[in-house]
């Protein structure tokens, strides 16, 4: 019998759930990605797990991302659709050694070009400390970002969790 | 303080094996553990898929529980080996015996005791459709499949001297239950002197390509988060006693979670989670997942050595989020 692997998308994914016997659901901090970037704004980065200092962030991809930088590794990993990937090696350093999370950027960096993915589904991509990074979808994708938390984490557990 | 009685041939054709005051004997159904206050049976294949990954794991994090009686708790440097510790019926009978080893030497007996009692044709980390019969009399050995190493990327799986990428050319065939996952690679475009930084692969094909199940393998790197990503069909040989927080991520197929207090076994909840479904296992609960398709999970794990004291002493609160 031929196999079909489910995957799920923005436009088509079914939710399980936490049945609770003796216990609280929202010890679980269950959510669905494709749901929590169905109600978020185009490249916010949701956290939809933490672990203390590090969190896993849902972005919905869609158009021309700002360019961000980060001083510690990222990978990002297309969940839904397809992204494009610019990656430049800034002039100086930009983000202190010891920040943690992506920081934003004001217009475009100063540097060398390091290079450009494009990335589909499954698809992960490393997004090398130093490098300052920028995000583009023809239409709209889904992506998992591994990182630390910083300042442009957004946390709405109430709001993506079950309860 | 360890030593293995490995003079012994049984009837069955098995080795008989010591660990400090445990002896393992196997026939050609059951193992039977003895220890100074009692004793044990279990399914002889139930006994090796959990040894198996106590092995390749190094004792993993946390408790690894063979059934509701047999497990090994890691305490990173030493192991303890129990018996009715985590289960309240022996616990409060005082019916419990714990042992603790070296964890080198303990790691050393249970491979002797995989290599001695796994059977030609018989993978324990397969899924039972891919894999021959545990039982019987003692026929050859399959070393090759009981000494894989598991895979622990240092940065990401495939940049330059890294854990390698799975294709045909190494041996990594595509899943039956994995056929129609897409085996395209991103586009990568990197200028001269970044050939080792711009890196990207196809991590749906990576895990369609794994020949194991229920391994958590680490793949990508920040700092101690590690994505560990798996490939599951049937059901977690062990039922895993968490000392931190981790997360799982279905990124494909649907796996059904049971959910019970880490100290008792007492049912808790039962998680159902489906393609894109998040959720957090909490620091005090044990788990064991059932996979009715071969599916594909992210574990997450928090590799800092400081977690399991921060738990144990209630520094840190088991579940992750408050909201």
């Amino acid at each position: 019998m031929a196999s079909h692997t489910q995957f799920g998308s923005l436009r088509q994914y079914q939710k399980g759930g936490v049945e609770a016997i003796n216990d609280d659901p929202r010890n679980y901090a269950f959510a669905n990605i494709f749901e929590v970037a169905g109600k978020a704004e185009k490249w916010e980065r949701v956290a939809v797990a933490r672990n203390l200092k590090y969190v896993i962030e849902v972005v919905k991809a869609e158009g021309t991302s700002p360019w961000y930088a980060c001083a510690h590794d990222e990978a990002a990993l297309v969940m839904d659709g397809e992204v494009g990937i610019r990656l430049v090696k800034p002039d100086t350093v930009i983000v202190a050694e010891e920040h943690k999370g992506a920081t934003l950027l004001e217009g475009d960096p100063r540097g060398r070009a390091m290079g450009h993915i494009k990335a589909r589904r499954g698809h992960m991509a490393l997004l090398p400390k130093g490098s300052a990074y920028q995000f583009h979808a023809e239409g709209t994708a889904v992506m998992l970002i591994q990182t630390i938390a910083g300042d442009l984490t957004v946390e709405r557990w109430g709001e993506i969790c079950q309860k | 303080m360890t030593e293995k009685t490995d003079m012994h041939v049984n009837e069955a054709g098995y080795r008989t094996f010591k660990l400090g005051n445990y002896i393992f004997i196997r026939d050609e159904y059951f193992v039977h553990i003895k220890w100074p206050n009692g004793s044990h049976t279990l399914p002889a294949d139930r006994f090796l898929k959990a040894l198996m990954r106590d092995v390749a794991w190094n004792f993993f994090y946390g408790i690894v529980n063979f059934d509701e009686v047999f497990g090994t708790a890691n305490h990173y440097g030493t192991v303890n080996v129990f018996a009715g510790s985590f289960n309240v019926g022996y616990r409060s009978n005082g019916k419990d015996y714990t042992e603790t080893f070296e964890s080198a030497p303990a790691r050393a007996i249970f491979e002797a005791i995989l290599e001695d009692w796994t059977n030609e044709g018989f993978d324990p980390f397969a899924a039972p459709t891919e894999t021959g019969s545990a039982f019987g009399p003692k026929r050859g050995s399959n070393t090759v499949a009981v000494k894989r190493q598991r895979v622990s990327a240092r940065r990401m799986a495939g940049v330059a001297d890294d854990t390698p990428l799975r294709g045909d050319a190494n041996g990594y065939l595509v899943n039956r239950q994995f056929a129609d996952v897409v085996q395209d690679e991103p586009e990568i475009h990197a200028e001269q002197g970044f050939e080792g930084e711009v890196h990207a692969f196809n991590l749906f094909a990576y895990l369609s390509r794994s020949d194991v199940t229920w391994n958590p393998s680490v793949c990508s790197v920040v700092k101690d988060s590690l994505f560990c990503p798996t490939t599951e069909e049937y059901m977690l040989p062990v039922i895993h006693g968490n000392d931190r927080v981790e997360w799982f991520i279905q990124l494909s197929d649907e796996i059904h979670w049971q959910i019970a207090d880490r100290d008792t076994g007492a049912a808790r909840a039962r998680v159902v989670m489906k393609a894109g479904d998040v959720a957090a296992m909490p620091a005090d609960i044990r788990h064991q997942g059932m996979s009715p398709k071969r599916s594909m999970l992210l574990v997450w794990e928090n590799a800092d050595p400081a977690l399991p004291e921060l738990y144990a002493s209630k520094k840190l609160k088991p579940n992750p989020i408050d909201f």
